[in-house]
């Protein structure tokens, strides 16, 4: 019985390992298969890009001066950024048009989330409708808040002129100008975040809430003591997604811009931000090398912001 | 959360969008020239071709193309607009990749220096029978390699200056209407400018100023300059060139007496701004012409036409170009000399109002007598032509539009009352230094 088992089984045997490799193959590399198209788009469109900003950054690569492609300068780039009163200025404008809108951006969708929690008459289509602001492009809304902050003829300058305000001119000073763009951004993202945090909202156990009115506490009470404390990883997630955005605001205040050139950022660089002033140095002025530094200095800034913002979150959890 | 940018900065943007430019007319030339490549299509002249024109506003070549295709049942134009600035930057980008540009592409004057390092990049006119002689020097210098060898722009219009202004406001402000009344009244800026204050004065209209914007005026003023901001060795000369700050400065005292209107050209502010009267003249080149016939005054006010005070000068003004990358350089090198030929040249002045760089045209009599019933029948083909003549043409720089540009932003922030004249002259001269250095 003996041998012809075995010669059986030897007869048998390649044919199963065989297959047996290729299910295991199959198990090993399809999930990668599967995720590659991912990976090889974002290594073609993100990662290699990028890389290649890195390596322009250390050049002194300009289009008006020929043979300067190749030319290794190592972290001079990066030193002229650091007395460049232009990017600083980039920075101020960045970070203040970034919690100009993004704290109230949060703070309304945190309210509209609420009130989209009631139950009420066609709850489906107010939902989605917080959402189209969202899916206009960026172009077509900047376009239509430049002509809501026009100075002379535009609508928000009618409206406060009903209070006895004088007309503002929004494009011309720093505050103004951070403001209707903070506007435009406020607008667009508002509905999106609402939506996060229904989501949110939705998962919180009903109970809690029916206790708590058990025990007497008010609405307001609830949103407080409940809503808030159970929305707080959602919180965190979108202030840091809001923030990251924020960092690299560029097609607001581009369009925004009513000067000749919009990468400048208005008369006096009132709103040129991080984003706009890459852009403006390296497709305006044509200075790669210099135009790369400032990418890759507005990604270490991004990075330092978002290691701060998941410190800060790990610690309020901590303190919890 | 605005998530317009990838991290990866601008360049990532620009080169995903170039790949997918270069995907998008691969695909295109495979479908129109069937079998193999653009090189084929050239040799046979009869193959079919779709040509592809990138300008950075309307040329008014529609009714041409219609009839070159009529003319060339193989060939099929398509034209592309971007705005001014996006248009030259991603030419630039798109000669640096080495692809992903149209067949013919538009440069304008201001920029067109800046391409001169590029010019082995594009097709020689030269090589190609066209003769130089077609245009004045001013106008082939520029859009030629620094030896004089290679021609890679073909002169379209220029922008011969003149001062559009409302007769009826002037009249309503005791102005005089008449042309040569006006211009004699206004022959140099200082009286000009004394004639905005008398219009403030005594106009009935006291939302209209006298000029549109500072920046253009400016503009205006320094091209009759012998020097703007670029000497004859290609150095910048902002600080060094007197004429620059005499300029600035006769602005911003202007503007401080509140003669500009403080709206910035080419925005939809500038557009409301002809169509509510909020400005009684401008300094207008010929190419303008189109501003005042979109957008006639609300209450049926009339502009005209006089000669410019100080006389000549030069704004804009545009050149045609076959970048080699092109897949039809021959093709296009065609299409683009047929547009730029006397008889089409002519034709563009004579229905869109564009003045030719054609030197012969200038005195060919339906050029030089054309009247336009736009500025209240105003003799334009005589005030333009005369203006080419007095042109002084200044030496050109890579960077001469973004100066510029530096320098009219500095005056609107005058107008928007954020900084005196010295501090936006120095804040100026800190930009001006940004873009040299």
């Amino acid at each position: 019985m003996a041998a012809p088992t075995a010669a059986v089984r030897g007869a048998r045997a390649p044919a199963r390992t065989a297959g047996h490799r290729w299910h295991r193959l199959d198990r090993t590399v399809s999930p990668y298969l599967y995720l590659s198209p991912f990976f090889v788009v974002f290594g073609v469109f993100g990662l290699f890009p990028m890389l290649y900003t890195g390596y322009v950054s250390f050049t002194a690569w300009r289009a008006d001066r020929p043979g300067s492609e190749g030319q290794w300068v190592g972290f001079e780039n990066y030193r002229k950024l650091l007395d460049d009163p232009f990017f600083w200025n980039a920075v101020k404008n960045t970070l203040g048009i970034g919690v100009l809108a993004t704290l109230p951006q949060l703070l309304l969708a945190l309210g509209l989330a609420h009130l989209l929690n009631y139950r009420m008459r066609g709850r489906t289509l107010m939902r989605l409708g917080v959402l189209l602001p969202n899916v206009t492009s960026v172009a077509a809304v900047t376009l239509i808040f430049v002509q809501l902050f026009g100075r002379d003829f535009g609508m928000v300058n009618w409206f406060l002129s009903l209070f006895g305000v004088d007309h503002v001119d929004w494009q011309a000073g720093t505050l103004s100008s951070w403001s209707a763009i903070a506007a435009i951004v406020t607008w667009r993202w508002t509905g999106y975040n609402a939506l996060l945090y229904l989501a949110a909202m939705q998962s919180v156990p009903f109970e809690l809430y029916e206790a708590a009115a058990l025990d007497g506490a008010s609405r307001w009470r609830q949103f407080r003591s409940i809503t808030i404390p159970m929305l707080r990883p959602t919180i965190l997630f979108t202030v840091i997604v809001s923030t990251i955005g924020a960092l690299q605001l560029f097609g607001e205040p581009m369009l925004f811009s009513q000067q000749q050139d919009p990468t400048t950022g208005g008369s006096q660089h009132q709103f040129q931000t991080l984003a706009l002033y890459s852009y403006n140095q390296f497709w305006g002025r044509f200075k790669y090398g210099y135009g790369a530094a400032i990418s890759w200095a507005m990604f270490l800034l991004i990075v330092l912001v978002a290691v701060v913002n998941f410190l800060a979150a790990r610690r309020m959890r901590g303190a919890e | 959360m605005p998530v317009s940018l990838p991290r990866t900065g601008p360049r990532g943007r620009l080169l995903a969008s170039s790949a997918l430019l270069v995907l998008a007319l691969t695909a295109a030339t495979s479908c129109s020239s069937g079998s193999g490549g653009g090189s084929s299509a050239d040799e046979d002249p009869d193959a079919k071709v779709t040509l592809t024109v990138n300008l950075f506003s309307d040329f008014g070549y529609a009714d041409l193309y219609k009839e070159y295709e009529q003319a060339h049942p193989n060939v099929t134009i398509k034209e592309n607009r971007a705005d001014m600035g996006a248009h030259h930057q991603n030419l630039h980008a798109h000669l640096l990749a080495g692809s992903g540009t149209a067949d013919i592409e538009a440069i304008e004057i201001g920029q067109v220096a800046g391409f001169q390092p590029e010019a082995g990049k594009f097709l020689n006119f030269l090589d190609n029978g066209v003769s130089k002689d077609q245009w004045v020097p001013s106008k082939t210098a520029p859009a030629s390699s620094p030896d004089g060898k290679v021609l890679f722009g073909l002169g379209t219009d220029m922008g011969g200056m003149a001062l559009c202004y409302r007769s009826d406001l002037f009249q309503a402000a005791g102005l005089p209407t008449d042309r040569e009344a006006v211009a004699a009244l206004m022959k140099d800026w200082p009286s000009y400018l004394a004639a905005g204050k008398q219009f403030l004065a005594n106009s009935p209209n006291k939302d209209a100023r006298w000029f549109d914007s500072g920046g253009n005026l400016f503009s205006a003023i320094l091209a009759q300059a012998p020097q703007g901001v670029y000497d004859a060795e290609g150095k910048v000369v902002v600080t060094t060139n007197p004429a620059v700050k005499q300029s600035f400065d006769l602005v911003a005292g202007a503007i401080k007496d509140g003669e500009s209107a403080g709206i910035q050209a080419f925005t939809p502010a500038w557009d409301t701004g002809f169509q509510k009267s909020q400005f009684a003249t401008v300094a207008c080149p010929a190419w303008m012409s189109y501003e005042f016939k979109a957008n006639p005054p609300t209450d049926g006010g009339k502009w005209d036409i006089a000669r410019i005070p100080g006389g000549g000068g030069n704004w804009g003004g545009s050149y045609l170009s076959v970048p080699k990358s092109g897949k039809h350089t021959k093709a296009a090198a065609e299409l683009a000399k047929w547009l730029t030929a006397p008889e089409q040249e002519a034709r563009l002045f004579k229905e869109k109002g564009y003045f030719p760089s054609d030197q012969a045209l200038w005195t060919q009599p339906d050029i030089a007598e054309h009247t336009d019933p736009l500025f209240n029948n105003a003799p334009t083909g005589k005030i333009f032509s005369q203006s080419a003549r007095d042109l002084n043409p200044q030496p050109l720089g890579a960077h001469g539009a973004e100066i510029g540009t530096a320098l009219g932003n500095a005056l609107t922030s005058v107008e928007q009352g954020q900084a005196d004249p010295e501090g936006a002259w120095k804040k100026a001269l800190a930009d001006v230094d940004n873009i040299v250095n």
